[in-house]
C-alpha cells in the first residue's frame, strides 16, 4: 500500500455535542505523525444549537483552501444522524461515512427515524454507532463524540496509538474520572465499528 | 522559530505581541472575538501589555489611539459592522496620522454566518486612504501583522488587516520569529493630532501626497506575488486574500496554471495589475466580499481590448462567501464528482436559545402581557435574544445594528406604535443603547424598555459586560428615568405571572419605562461551576 498523503474529513453535529474536541484529537494526531493541518470551524450564532460542522484538512503536502472542495472529502464523521447526511455533497464517490444513530432533536420537523437510517445505509460502507449507548457504557452520555472518534479510528489516516496520546492531552486535565471514561469510549466506538 | 497550530485570529493577535504590542482593544463580535480573548490570555501571563476589552467599538479605537499618540503600538479589533460604529475616529485617524504603530484589525463576515450584513471593510481602507493587508493564511496573518506595526510607523498611518470568517475562525500552523522590543513613550505633535481646520488642511494634504508612496510600497510588497505562465495567454487571474487559495486549491494537480496575480495590499500593486492584464485575453477577478478589485479595474468603460469577469459579470456571486466551487467554476474547470442526497428531505435546523434560557422567559412573559393589546411593535437587538425571532417565541420585529432598538422604539412610538415596546441585552444597552435612553427619558416617550440583563456577553463566548448589575440600574436612573417607572423581574417560569402582570403595569402608563430581567446565562453559569 503506498503511503496515504492527504485525509479530508467533515465532521458534523450540533452546537454543544463536542465536535472540535474531535478535531483537537485528530489535529494532534496528525501532526505528530509529520501532517499539515487546516481547520475550519463554525463559531458565533450557529454554536447554539444549531447544525455545526468543522473542516479537517490533513496533507503531507500544501493545503491551500480551508474549506474542503465538494466532492472531495474522504470522511463524513458525524455525532448526529441528521447532521450526517447534511454534508453529503462533500463526501467524494468512494467516500466514507461514519455517523452517530442517537437523533439530537431539537426541532419540530425531525424527519422520520427509520427513514433517516434507511437513507444512511443506502451509502457505501457507511458506519452507523449507536453512540449514546455506548457512551452510557463508557460512564456517561457526555463522551457520545469520542465514541464517534473511536468507530471513525480504523479509517483515519493517523494511528490509534497518536489518536489515544492526543485524547490523554486533552483529557488528563480534566481529572481521572473523565479521561477514563473517553478512553473507554474511545474502545467501545472501535469496537463497534468492527 | 517556533511552530504553533492558531486560529487566523490568534495569528493575528500573536503578531502583535510580537510586534511589542503595548496596548490591544476591542468590542466582542463574531469573527473577531478570539483576538481580543487570545490577547487577553497572552496578556494575563507575561503582563507584558494591556489587552482589554472596551464598551464598544469607538470607545476601543479612541483607547488604542491615545496608545499611538503615546508613541506606543496599539492594536484595536472589531467585527467588519463594528468598524461603523468606529467609523468617525477612524476617518478621522487617517488625518492624524499614527505615531506608535496603529492597526485596526477588522474581520468581514462575508455570507453572514454571525451578522447583519456581509459589508466589505477594503472600502473604509480605501475610504480613509489608509493602507490595509489582507492576509490569505495564518502565516500571512501573523507576518503581516508585524511588518504592518513597522509600516504604520514608518509612514505616520493607521494601517488596516482585513480578515474573513473563514480564516479567522480556521487553525494552522505558524512559524513565529524573535519579538520586536516594545516603542518608549513619545507624545505626538500637538499640530499634527489637533483636527482644526487650520490644522486638518495641512494633515489632509500629507493623507493625499502620500498616495503614491503606498501604491509603490503595494508594489514592492513581498505578498504580492505576480507569477506567469507565457505559454497561456487565454488567461489571467487575480486573487486576494483567501480568494487565492481557492484557485490554487483548483489547480494543486494541474501541470499547468493560468498567468495568476496574488493581491494582498491596498492600494492595489497597480504596475503589477497593468502587467498581468498586458499578457492574457480574458482577466478573472477572484475576490472574497464586494468587488473592489474588479470594479476599479472595470471603470465606467472596462478594459479595452479585454474580457473582464467576475463577481459583476455574473462569473462568481455577488453576494455570500466564496467558495473551492464557485471557484472552479468561474475557472470553467469540470465539476468534481460527488455524492448527492437525491430526494431525502433534509430538515433546517436553525440556531436557537438554550433550554431554560431566561430569555425565553421573558419572551413567553411579554407575548403575555402583549395579548389584546392592540397593534405592538417590539423593537429587538443584536443578541442571542435575536433568536426570539423563530418559533415558539416569534416575539420580536427588528433587529438592524447594535442599539437601534430603544431609538427605533421611540421613533415608532412617536409614528402612533402602541405599545412600542424596545427588547435589549445589557452588553448591547452599554455598547449603544445609553444615548438613546437618555433621548427617551427626556422627551419622557410612551414605550417600555427591557433590558435583558444576563450578566455577560452571550453570544460571543461570555465576555465582560460593562453595564451590569447595580451600575446598570444607576445608568437607567442617572439618564432620568422615574425610579418608580424602573422594575426588576426575574424571568422565571415561576414568577411568570407576576412578570406578566409587571410588564402589564408599565405598557400601560403612558411614558418612559424600563423593566430589567435580571437572571444569568445558563452556559455562563455553567462555566463558572465547572471552575470551581
Amino acid at each position: 500500500m503506498t503511503a496515504i498523503r492527504k485525509q479530508d474529513i467533515i465532521l458534523a453535529g450540533v452546537g454543544g455535542q463536542g465536535i472540535l474536541s474531535i478535531a483537537f484529537v485528530i489535529d494532534n494526531a496528525a501532526l505528530k505523525e509529520g501532517f499539515n493541518v487546516k481547520q475550519a470551524e463554525v463559531h458565533g450564532m450557529a454554536q447554539r444549537g444549531g447544525a455545526v460542522q468543522s473542516h479537517l484538512r490533513l496533507s503531507k503536502d500544501r493545503i491551500w483552501s480551508d474549506l474542503i472542495p465538494r466532492g472531495e472529502a474522504d470522511m463524513i464523521l458525524s455525532v448526529e444522524p441528521l447532521e450526517a447526511l447534511r454534508y453529503l455533497d462533500f463526501l467524494h464517490p468512494g467516500g466514507k461515512l461514519v455517523t452517530s444513530s442517537t437523533p439530537f432533536v431539537n426541532i419540530p420537523d425531525y424527519p422520520d427515524q427509520g427513514k433517516l437510517i434507511g437513507r444512511i445505509r443506502e451509502i457505501p460502507g457507511s458506519v452507523i454507532v449507536d453512540s449514546e449507548a455506548l457512551a452510557k457504557e463508557a460512564g456517561t452520555s457526555k463522551v457520545q463524540n469520542t465514541v464517534m472518534l473511536g468507530a471513525a479510528a480504523k479509517d483515519l489516516v493517523v494511528t490509534e496509538d497518536s489518536l489515544l496520546e492526543s485524547i490523554k492531552v486533552l483529557f488528563a486535565p480534566r481529572g481521572d474520572k473523565v479521561l477514563e471514561a473517553n478512553i473507554r469510549a474511545f474502545e467501545l466506538g472501535r469496537r463497534a465499528a468492527g | 522559530m517556533d511552530r504553533e497550530i492558531l486560529l487566523g485570529d490568534e495569528a493575528v493577535a500573536l503578531g502583535a505581541v510580537h510586534a511589542g504590542l503595548a496596548a490591544g482593544y476591542s468590542y466582542p463580535g463574531t469573527p473577531a472575538s478570539e483576538i481580543m480573548e487570545y490577547l487577553i490570555k497572552v496578556g494575563q501571563k507575561t503582563k507584558a501589555f494591556i489587552a482589554s476589552w472596551s464598551v464598544n467599538e469607538k470607545t476601543a479605537f479612541e483607547e488604542a489611539l491615545g496608545v499611538s499618540f503615546a508613541g506606543k503600538r496599539a492594536l484595536v479589533s472589531m467585527k467588519h459592522v463594528g468598524l461603523n460604529v468606529a467609523a468617525d475616529p477612524f476617518m478621522s485617524a487617517s488625518l492624524t496620522g499614527a505615531n506608535g504603530g496603529f492597526l485596526v484589525v477588522v474581520a468581514d463576515d462575508p455570507s453572514m454566518h454571525s451578522s447583519q450584513n456581509e459589508q466589505d471593510s477594503r472600502f473604509y481602507a480605501q475610504f480613509a486612504q489608509i493602507f490595509c493587508y489582507e492576509p490569505a493564511d495564518h502565516q500571512e496573518a501573523y507576518d503581516m501583522t508585524r511588518e504592518a506595526f513597522d509600516l504604520s510607523e514608518k509612514m505616520n498611518i493607521p494601517v488596516m488587516i482585513r480578515m474573513v470568517t473563514r480564516l479567522s475562525h480556521s487553525r494552522a500552523g505558524v512559524e513565529t520569529r524573535d519579538p520586536h522590543p516594545p516603542n518608549e513613550l513619545h507624545y505626538g505633535a500637538r499640530q499634527c493630532w489637533t483636527l482644526l481646520p487650520v490644522n486638518a488642511r495641512v494633515q489632509f494634504k500629507k493623507v493625499l501626497d502620500r498616495q503614491p508612496e503606498l501604491i509603490k510600497l503595494a508594489e514592492a510588497s513581498r505578498f504580492n506575488k505576480l507569477e506567469i505562465n507565457p505559454d497561456d495567454k487565454s488567461l489571467g487571474v487575480i486573487a486576494s486574500g483567501i480568494a487565492y487559495n481557492y484557485v490554487l486549491e483548483n489547480f494543486k494537480n494541474a501541470a499547468k496554471k493560468p498567468s495568476i496575480l496574488k493581491v494582498s495590499t491596498y492600494p492595489l500593486p497597480e504596475e503589477l495589475v497593468k502587467e498581468l492584464i498586458a499578457r492574457v485575453e480574458t482577466v478573472l477577478v477572484a475576490e472574497e466580499g464586494y468587488p473592489l478589485i474588479e470594479r476599479s479595474l472595470k471603470g465606467l468603460f472596462g478594459l479595452p481590448g479585454k474580457r473582464l469577469i467576475g463577481k459583476l459579470s455574473g462569473h462568481l456571486p455577488l453576494a455570500g462567501e466564496l467558495s473551492p466551487e464557485t471557484v472552479r467554476q468561474a475557472l470553467a474547470l469540470k465539476p468534481l464528482e460527488r455524492q448527492t442526497l437525491g430526494d431525502f428531505k433534509l430538515t433546517g435546523r436553525p440556531p436557537q436559545l438554550c433550554v431554560g434560557c431566561p430569555h425565553a422567559d421573558t419572551f413567553k412573559a411579554l407575548n403575555k402581557a402583549l395579548e389584546g393589546s392592540g397593534k405592538p411593535g417590539v423593537f429587538s437587538d443584536i443578541g442571542c435574544y435575536t433568536l426570539g425571532y423563530f418559533p415558539p417565541h416569534n416575539a420580536i420585529n427588528t433587529c438592524v445594528c447594535m442599539g437601534a432598538s430603544v431609538g427605533m422604539a421611540k421613533g415608532a412610538a412617536e409614528a402612533g406604535v402602541h405599545p412600542s415596546v424596545a427588547v435589549i441585552g445589557d452588553s448591547t444597552f452599554g455598547h449603544s443603547g445609553i444615548t438613546s435612553l437618555l433621548s427617551a427619558a427626556a422627551f419622557n416617550t410612551n414605550m417600555v424598555l427591557i433590558i435583558l440583563d444576563n450578566c455577560t456577553v452571550a453570544m460571543t463566548g461570555g465576555q465582560p459586560s460593562f453595564a451590569t448589575g447595580e451600575r446598570l440600574l444607576k445608568i437607567i436612573e442617572g439618564v432620568g428615568v422615574p425610579k418608580e417607572h424602573i422594575r426588576v423581574i426575574t424571568p422565571l417560569p415561576k414568577f411568570h405571572e407576576q412578570n406578566v402582570r409587571i410588564l402589564r403595569e408599565e405598557i400601560e402608563y403612558a411614558g418612559i419605562s424600563v423593566i430589567v430581567a435580571v437572571r444569568e446565562c445558563l452556559e455562563e453559569a455553567r462555566k463558572k461551576s465547572k471552575r470551581a
